[in-house]
């Protein structure tokens, strides 16, 4: 008996050498995500970048994944367990998992470890983002033409710099088009939860606006739109079939080319730490065909679309702060620091920001 | 006015789902059963809901499989606890872990799929009356249906005879049992009750409130449910108040937000919450009250000895 279960754990201990043997040659790729891939949002869009990778480099890679991880120190164990899996690039792709990754990172110097929409960096840790910012500019701009009350609701999700430059952004888009239109702002505290962004268009709406921009993940703002025969934009993937009278545009993000281009560096032995941040010339931000509306407002957003591909910039001076006091003097482009440390509102904003 | 109608259409919508998965559980916990699975078996409510109303186009198939769903799913609970005489925490928290991981993966041909919407009331003449009409005749159905389900309850459980064994039960399963009454049949009936109301409440998130499927679309109301439960120390007709006073709360910090009055919004986020707990300290201060109150088995185990 005895020499029939030590017959069985050598051999038990050599398929799992074996295993790993096989497992060595691919390089293992693993992803975190804050909601669940089925957000039909931002989550899903990651992992749609995610399967992408796995298309293109085929054999040479092995992924996995871990969604619905919290911000906190969930985060911490999420990284290190994977870490400690045998991934060898890591993409942490939420604000919140900044300060976990940078702990986790330090503790793994062979992992390489990468982080999406955060501003702190190290060794081992890189740092990606995509200009939202510049697709919300062409938002505003519609969004100005297409309200006939000139108000917007806007459903927001936590107080952090990427959202409010994109509060900042449409709003600079909505006065290029009429210098008088306004927003309301409402935060859910919340990056996902269905029933609240419904709660929040439907206040927005009830206190007048006509339109509906959402910072948040799930497509239940549109729904509302639709039901009201108002008008709204899609978040993170195009969300038409949800809202097929209601959504004017989607604003997209597409992480595919990115993470090949990583994870192929991983292979090669040729990644190191960057700092890119991706806009709609790189193909990292889309916009969703423009729909339900007239012709004029379509070829105005295109033509902005392109004017910012070519390399135009939304924060482009002059732009005053909300209490009026000069920030960006005529013809001065904001520089990159500012806009991701951003903690302020532009003039026209009838807002206080929570801080 | 418009807007005013429009507040309290918005806060029944969101208060609908929270009575019933709480009403549901106001009788699991009357019978001495304490069933942390709500969230679990309302997201699988969710999910069997809009699947069912997906593929066969129709919102009321919908609603009907959610029940179903739901009422299944806390079989399972009670097969645990009531035959095997697990835990009764620990077996409720697992079933929601279970219910959020299952309904994903349940859902995951369901993503990015419109589905079905099912229609508010509609009574030609009566609904389109001004400010009442939208009120009394124009809501969704399960809105009536939560405010009868509150009703019958309360009948069942403090009128009729069976209410009154259900409830000695849950005060003393050892006594109730000597009494010759079946106690862990009539559990059996109440958790499974408890998850038809779950079911059906999940329901109400993928058929009425947002349509559509989502992974966590229950985002904690399974939860604030538990809790309401308790807000309303074991109550049905406070249940109903407490149910309407979230969703109150919630949808007018929305409003304050959108008029510009600066609340901070996490703080009345957590509102609920806190409103459960100053409600168990006051309570917990009058002993008798608390007696009366709390079904004195809630959460222990029974096992029959023969």
């Amino acid at each position: 008996m005895k020499k029939l279960l030590i017959a069985l754990m050598t051999t038990v201990a050599a398929l799992s050498l074996a295993a790993t043997a096989e497992a060595a040659d691919k390089l293992k790729a693993c992803w975190v995500y804050t909601g669940p891939i089925g957000d039909f949002g931002y989550s899903y869009q990651h992992d749609q970048g995610r399967l992408e990778v796995e298309k293109a480099l085929g054999d040479k890679v092995e992924t996995a994944y871990l969604e619905n991880v919290s911000e906190g120190p969930d985060a911490d164990r999420a990284f290190e367990r994977l870490a400690r899996e045998k991934c060898k690039i890591i993409f942490g792709t939420s604000f919140g998992f900044m300060d976990a990754e940078v702990k986790v990172a330090k503790k793994f110097p062979k992992v390489m470890f990468e982080h999406a929409t955060g501003y702190k960096t190290g060794d081992n840790l890189g740092i990606y983002n995509a200009r939202f910012y510049e697709g919300r500019y062409v938002l505003g701009q519609i969004a100005a033409k297409e309200s006939k009350k000139g108000l917007a609701g806007y459903i927001v999700s936590f107080p952090i710099p990427e959202v409010v430059m994109g509060i900042n952004s449409f709003m600079l888009g909505a006065q290029s088009v009429n210098p008088d239109f306004k927003v309301k702002i409402v935060w859910v505290n919340s990056w996902f939860d269905p029933g609240k962004e419904a709660d929040a268009a439907k206040a927005l709406f009830d206190q007048g606006a006509d339109i509906i921009v959402q910072h948040t993940d799930s497509t239940a703002a549109l729904q509302v739109a639709e039901e009201r025969k108002l008008h709204g934009f899609g978040q993170s993937s195009d969300m038409i079939k949800f809202a097929p009278n209601a959504q004017l545009t989607a604003l997209t993000d597409e992480w595919g080319p990115y993470y090949i281009s990583r994870v192929q560096a991983a292979l090669d032995g040729t990644w190191k730490p960057d700092n890119v941040w991706l806009g709609i010339k790189d193909g990292a931000v889309k916009l969703a065909p423009f729909t339900n509306m007239p012709d004029d407002v379509k070829a105005m957003a295109e033509a902005t679309t392109k004017k910012i591909a070519d390399g135009w910039n939304p924060f482009t001076g002059p732009v005053s702060k909300q209490d009026g006091s000069p920030w960006l003097k005529d013809g001065e482009v904001a520089d990159d620091g500012t806009l991701l440390g951003m903690n302020f509102y532009v003039k026209g904003i009838d807002d206080k920001l929570p801080q | 006015m418009d807007i005013t109608v429009n507040i309290l259409l918005t806060i029944a919508t969101a208060a609908t789902p929270l009575l019933i998965a709480a009403i549901g559980e106001l009788v699991v916990e009357r019978s001495g059963v304490l069933n942390l699975g709500v969230e679990g078996m309302m997201i699988m409510g969710a999910v069997g809901g809009f699947g069912a109303g997906y593929l066969t186009g129709s919102p009321w198939i919908g609603l009907l499989a959610a029940i179903i769903v739901g009422a299944l799913f806390s079989l399972l609970f009670a097969v645990m606890t009531l035959s095997l005489a697990t835990n009764q925490v620990a077996t409720g928290l697992s079933l929601t872990l279970l219910g959020l991981g299952l309904s994903g993966m349940i859902g995951t041909s369901f993503v990015g799929q419109p589905g079905v919407r099912l229609p508010n009331l509609s009574i030609p003449g009566l609904s389109s009356i001004p400010v009442v009409g939208r009120l009394i005749f124009g809501q969704d159905p399960l809105f009536y249906i939560s405010i009868a389900l509150t009703a019958a309850v309360m009948w069942f459980l403090f009128k009729t005879r069976t209410g009154l064994t259900l409830r000695s039960i849950g005060d003393s399963h050892s006594s109730a049992h000597a009494l010759g009454i079946k106690v862990i049949r009539y559990r059996y009936l109440a958790v499974i009750f408890g998850g038809a109301c779950a079911g059906l409440a999940g329901g109400h998130l993928s058929l009425v409130y947002t349509p559509q499927w989502v992974e966590n679309m229950s985002a904690g109301r399974g939860w604030i449910a538990l809790a309401l439960v308790v807000f309303a120390s074991w109550r049905p007709w406070r249940v109903l108040a407490g149910a309407y006073i979230f969703g109150a709360v919630w949808i007018g910090q929305l409003h304050a937000q959108a008029f510009g009055i600066p609340v901070p919004s996490q703080f009345l986020s957590s509102l609920p919450y806190l409103a459960t707990i100053v409600v168990l300290v006051l309570i917990s201060r009058n002993k008798r009250l608390t007696m009366m109150n709390t079904p004195a088995s809630l959460g222990q185990p029974f096992v029959p000895d023969r």
